[in-house]
């Protein structure tokens, strides 16, 4: 188990570096970010030098082992449009944007899971049907016409729920969160149920595809014949066997999240890592766009080592091949 | 309607048994389900007979049409059923233009990723070892880089090494490989974990003993096996393709708004959600919305009515 | 003592109360923030308007965009290349500093460092010399009608805070650390607002000054200021009551602002000027079907282009009639403005297709286009209005419209001017049209730096020739007859396609006043809330 994760480790290590190798070789197609740093009558010359003096005409192998190095050594470099650290920036948007995945990941699987499960014991049921229409909501509109549309209902006609923003927060040490005042308890509201709409349709079906496969497996017909409650199998042997292949969704969904973020976060000025993102690339801020894919490089090689840890826990017959 | 029937019978007895089409009849919403595909998608492929206008010959848009409300309303006219958009293209044309554009880079886009995917998941999931290592750990760099990156970094590529007269037909190609680059990794991590139980169940270890080539084994009896993730995956994700299609267009990247998609519609109409003009994002939106739903019943029932063990 | 003290805590909480009934606040947004708080970071519009609050130059603008005094009180042109300039005393800076000649100098020398984005306006000052205390005489390299009106944006800042905080030279965007950027995050000036608090992209507050060395309308003493990406998250904002004020606000929903209870549009031309540009220099044309040959060299093919497009139909139908269709590069608010020039070509689609038969296509030609689609107000629908227009008299455009930042990167002259036809605006930013003829109107030289934003390589001998002379003429009406001279050479020769000058588009709470600048600047100063 530990040389395992040693193991992954190092890989995760390697899965880093070409990421960033990636991002650097893709940067130059993004746009060019000098226009956006300099006003229209800083002269030709001038753009060139300022061009010049950032590295970015050296090739962008180059660019990327500047980088690196300087990474290293904690130093993710100045962000082009902020003209602030990196690194501080992340820090003051890293909070904002967990603290949403995690509340949406939550409504997804606690609305998603109970729906899956009774439309996999129940399908030919009326609310079966309901909840597997319903469910598709989430993916028949884009999500930035889904947040207009509740801004426009929830903020605008009825003035409940603010329009933008985190609202008020507490510093808590370097985390600053907004789940402990009233005005940051509802500026989540919205945005975390526009992420978590999209979530749910897929939570729904996997978790009812999977449960419906497992309730027909000859195990689960033997745990009949010995006459075990229905109830004790279908929530502890089937559902447990269920968990398998829907924990590899929904920890993979959980790095998704973070990334349809960026659109949910834009929509509702949701002051996030998904927005400083998209920022970035419309003014080609190079060390964020780096630096933000490290770290949600960091966040997918994090998530799937843990995936295949519970994986050993889960399923006893893949503890037998390691 | 018994038309439609007849044709569906026909093409379908040839491939399945009679027990998928008495299945199929069994269930009104995947009938429903069916027609309304059957109309979208025979709208979008006849789209040059069956559209009123042309709304891609802009010699033949006059923008001073433009914003008018959908024929049933004050100052509507007849020729535009639906209405007109900012540009004074007619709103039900370019729906079913547009629904041409979605449908190619969706089928495309998820054909691509669940090929991919599910080489890359059956490959990996069998071999194992430091063949899976390799591939899971280029599916996690692949993880990394959000749809719209990989859009600008294929459309940036591709202005690169195509000709210049090339350029303006480049938008749904990039498109295409820029989603289903996004989406394969689902597919083979589903896959994956799936083959990795499947493997060591008795059928695999006896195909293994008697002999069988390893592909044979994977192709004929382990994929079958391991489709139903598989299925749900993919009518969920032609949903998706169509909506992140029109994401990408909302950030700045997508088809060109001279000849719109579905997504591209809606992201055009957003603008007009606040001053009153709400037929251009409205119908189009609801046109979305019935063509997800309808495929995404389909695919439940296709999904089920195929799962050996269900029946 | 007891007494004593229950009274002085009275009296506080007399004085707090009164505080409390005072207070003003004032919440605003735009579709981004600013890059750097450094005066002298980056010479762009918003981000100098926004500084304007904090910072002042010699001389400022009203809320006209007339000239008026700033830190100086008067000035004098002494000789050809001399001005002597009076400052104002007894101006104080936010710290407490006091604003003196050192300042002025120490402030120029800084916008010459190499992270300065303002280097082109110091250029204009050739050496500054410290009379007295509250006196200073500006040397420039040749003569400069318009010295006193290119000092509004020229901020001052205190000689001795920079030292302190080490911030003497202009923070650059290469700049590696926290330390050489305290100026990019950190305000002292002299204007009216103090920077309190600063989140980038989420939240600054400012409160008033109450040292300001000025008697201004404002009754406002806290202003918050939240930067919201997207228009119509910020125009729901607005009407849901969160936001006094934003801006710009998308021009179709001004119906929906006017129609909705307790907010309005606020609305005027802006001092922008929208127009399409042509390659005239290629011997052939990047993106056509037509080979061996540049069509748009041909001035009839340029007209033809001209009167084919609807300015009207643009306007009132993608702008809903709040843009003003234009004949020339420069709006009324620019200095050297002419009306007589500022007639659009005609709409005349027979005309239009006589011209092209007559220069050898009577069938059109096919052309590829670039467009902005995140940068001006409705860029891509103005774009695909034009496509949908030149259709008509047959030519057929191939539209591709990308966001600024690639857009930028492909039409610029880093990258060879990679275009055969464009779309692209312009608010000179001096004010004046020496600006427009330099950067637009005069042929593309690297050497001497004039035509950098002339992408088509517009040419014509004369106008490079006025343009120098216009720089140096201190006579003001031998110097409108030259810039008259050049916008009529450029309008026979079709050297630009003028659409409009966009509009200025703001959202406004009712109860709020305020002055809308035509430079698009929101100036705290004249902000009054109703109580």
């Amino acid at each position: 188990m530990l040389k395992f994760i040693l193991m992954r480790l190092l890989q995760s290590i390697i899965v880093m570096l070409v990421v960033g190798m990636i991002a650097f070789a893709l940067f130059r197609f993004v746009g060019d970010p000098i226009n956006n740093m300099v006003g229209q009558d800083t002269t030709m010359a001038e753009r060139e030098a300022l061009t010049e003096s950032l590295g970015l005409n050296d090739p962008f192998m180059v660019q990327y082992g500047r980088f690196i190095l300087n990474a290293v050594q904690g130093n993710f470099g100045m962000s082009y449009r902020l003209r602030q650290p990196v690194s501080k920036l992340i820090a003051e948007r890293f909070p904002a944007t967990l603290e949403l995945s995690l509340i949406s990941a939550f409504l997804a699987l606690a609305l998603g899971v109970p729906m899956g499960i009774y439309t996999a014991l129940k399908p030919k049921s009326f609310f079966s049907r309901g909840f597997m229409t319903l469910s598709l909501l989430g993916v028949s509109l884009p999500t930035f016409l889904i947040g207009i549309l509740l801004i426009l209902f929830f903020g605008v006609t009825l003035r409940w729920l603010p329009t933008f923003g985190r609202g008020e927060v507490i510093q808590l040490g370097w985390w600053s969160t907004g789940l402990l005042t009233a005005s940051g308890l509802k500026s989540v509201i919205l945005p975390a149920i526009t992420l978590a709409i999209f979530q749910i349709t897929l939570i729904v079906r996997l978790v009812r595809a999977e449960m419906q496969e497992v309730l027909r497996s000859d195990y689960i017909k033997f745990a009949h014949a010995r006459g075990l409650s229905p109830r004790l199998i279908n929530f502890s042997i089937a559902l447990r066997n269920t968990l398998v292949p829907v924990i590899t969704i929904i920890g993979l969904q959980i790095g998704s999240i973070i990334a349809f973020a960026i659109i949910t976060e834009s929509v509702f000025q949701w002051p996030g890592m998904g927005l400083l993102f998209i920022q970035a690339v419309s003014e080609v801020d190079i060390p964020v766009m780096a630096a933000y894919l490290l770290l949600i490089a960091l966040v997918f090689v994090v998530i799937n080592l843990i995936v295949d840890i519970l994986y050993f826990v889960v399923d006893p017959r893949l503890r037998v091949q390691s | 309607m018994s038309d439609i029937s007849n044709q569906k019978d026909s093409f379908l007895t040839r491939f399945r048994d009679s027990d998928l089409w008495w299945n199929f009849k069994a269930s009104p919403s995947a009938i429903i389900a069916a027609i309304v595909t059957f109309i979208i998608v025979f709208g979008a492929i006849f789209a040059n007979f069956v559209a009123p206008h042309n709304p891609f010959d802009l010699a033949t848009v006059d923008l001073m049409d433009s914003l008018l409300p959908p024929a049933w309303e004050d100052g509507g006219r007849a020729s535009y059923l639906l209405g007109t958009d900012d540009q004074g293209r007619d709103v039900f044309s370019t729906i079913i233009y547009g629904s041409r554009i979605s449908l190619i880079v969706g089928f495309a886009s998820v054909g691509l990723a669940a090929i991919l995917g599910i080489a890359v998941g059956l490959i990996s999931g069998y071999a194992g070892g430091i063949v899976d290592t390799i591939l899971m750990r280029i599916a996690d760099v692949q993880l990394s880089f959000p749809a719209i990156l990989i859009a600008l970094l294929i459309d940036g590529v591709a202005r690169g090494i195509m000709p210049r007269d090339m350029h303006d037909e480049l938008a749904v190609y990039v498109l295409i490989i820029a989603i289903g680059l996004s989406f394969w990794v689902q597919y083979a991590r589903t896959v994956r974990s799936s083959v990795m139980v499947e493997r060591n169940k008795e059928y695999v270890q006896a195909g293994q003993v008697i002999g069988l080539p390893d592909w044979i084994i994977l192709v004929r009896h382990i994929l079958p096996n391991v489709m139903g993730p598989v299925l749900v995956i993919a009518t969920i994700q032609l949903a998706l393709a169509v909506i992140t299609e029109a994401t990408l267009s909302f950030l700045g990247v997508g088809v060109p708004p001279t000849s719109p998609s579905l997504g591209t519609l809606i992201r055009i109409g957003n603008d007009y959600l606040f001053s009153g003009e709400w037929w251009i994002t409205i119908f189009p939106g609801g046109a979305l919305v019935l063509l997800v739903l309808s495929v995404n019943i389909l695919g439940d029932w296709l999904r089920d009515a195929l799962n050996p063990k269900l029946r | 003592m007891k007494v004593k003290k229950f009274l002085a805590a009275s009296v506080c909480m007399l004085a707090l109360g009164l505080g409390v009934a005072n207070a003003e606040t004032f919440k605003w947004s735009f579709q981004g923030d600013v890059q750097s708080l450094d005066p002298h970071g980056l010479n762009e519009t918003f981000t100098l308007g926004f500084l304007g609050n904090v910072y002042e130059g010699l001389t400022a603008y009203d809320d006209d965009l007339q000239l008026q005094p700033g830190l100086a009180v008067s000035w004098e042109n002494t000789g050809p290349t001399t001005w002597i300039f009076k400052l104002r005393q007894g101006v104080k800076f936010h710290d407490g500093g006091d604003f003196n000649a050192d300042d002025v100098i120490f402030s120029w020398k800084r916008t010459l460092t190499s992270g300065s984005d303002m280097k082109g306006y110091g250029a204009r000052i050739s050496g500054i010399t410290k009379i007295d205390d509250h006196t200073v005489q500006l040397e420039t390299p040749a003569p400069n009608p318009i010295l006193p009106r290119e000092l509004v944006f020229y901020y001052m800042m205190d000689k001795e805070w920079s030292k302190k905080h080490n911030t003497i030279e202009a923070t650059s965007p290469k700049s590696a650390d926290a330390t050489a950027t305290y100026a990019a995050q950190n305000a002292n000036g002299t204007g009216p607002f103090i920077l309190t608090e600063r989140q980038p992209d989420v939240r600054s507050k400012f409160i008033r000054f109450d040292g300001y060395w000025k008697d201004i309308p404002t009754n406002v003493t806290e202003v918050y200021f939240m930067p919201i990406s997207q228009g119509a998250t910020r125009v729901a904002a607005l009407i849901s009551g969160e936001l006094d004020m934003v801006y710009p606000v998308p021009v179709q929903d001004w119906k929906r602002l006017n129609s909705a209870e307790g907010v309005k549009a606020l609305t005027g031309p802006e001092a922008r000027t929208i127009f399409l540009g042509m390659d005239q220099w290629r011997d052939e044309l990047l993106y056509s079907n037509i080979k061996g040959t540049n069509p748009l060299k041909d001035k009839r093919v340029r007209k033809a282009m001209a009167h084919a497009i609807n300015l009207n139909a643009i306007d009132e139908k993608i702008m809903r009639g709040a843009a003003v269709p234009a004949g020339l590069l420069v709006a009324p608010q620019i200095n050297g403005f002419d009306a007589s020039f500022n007639i659009p070509y005609a709409y005349d689609l027979d005309k239009s297709k006589a011209l092209l038969a007559e220069a050898g296509y009577p069938e059109g030609f096919e052309i590829g286009m670039d467009c902005p689609n995140n940068r001006y107000v409705n860029d891509e629908k103005i774009c695909q209005a034009v496509v949908g227009l030149l259709a008509r008299v047959g030519i057929n455009v191939d539209l591709n419209a990308q966001p600024k930042s690639k857009y930028f990167a492909k039409v610029s002259p880093q990258n060879g001017n990679d275009t055969s036809f464009y779309l692209l605006g312009w608010t000179p930013s001096s004010m004046d049209v020496h600006n427009v003829l330099f950067n637009l109107m005069s042929s593309f030289d690297t050497e001497k730096n004039t035509g950098q934003f002339n992408y088509g390589h517009y040419s014509n001998a004369r106008i490079d020739e006025i343009t120098g002379d216009v720089e140096k003429e201190t006579d003001q009406v031998k110097r409108q007859n030259m810039v008259a001279e050049a916008f009529s050479i450029l309008k026979d020769d079709v050297g630009y396609i003028p659409l409009h000058q966009q509009p200025l588009s703001w959202g406004v709470r009712d109860g709020i006043s305020l002055s809308q600048r035509a430079d698009n600047v929101l100036d705290l100063r004249y902000v009054i809330v109703d109580k």
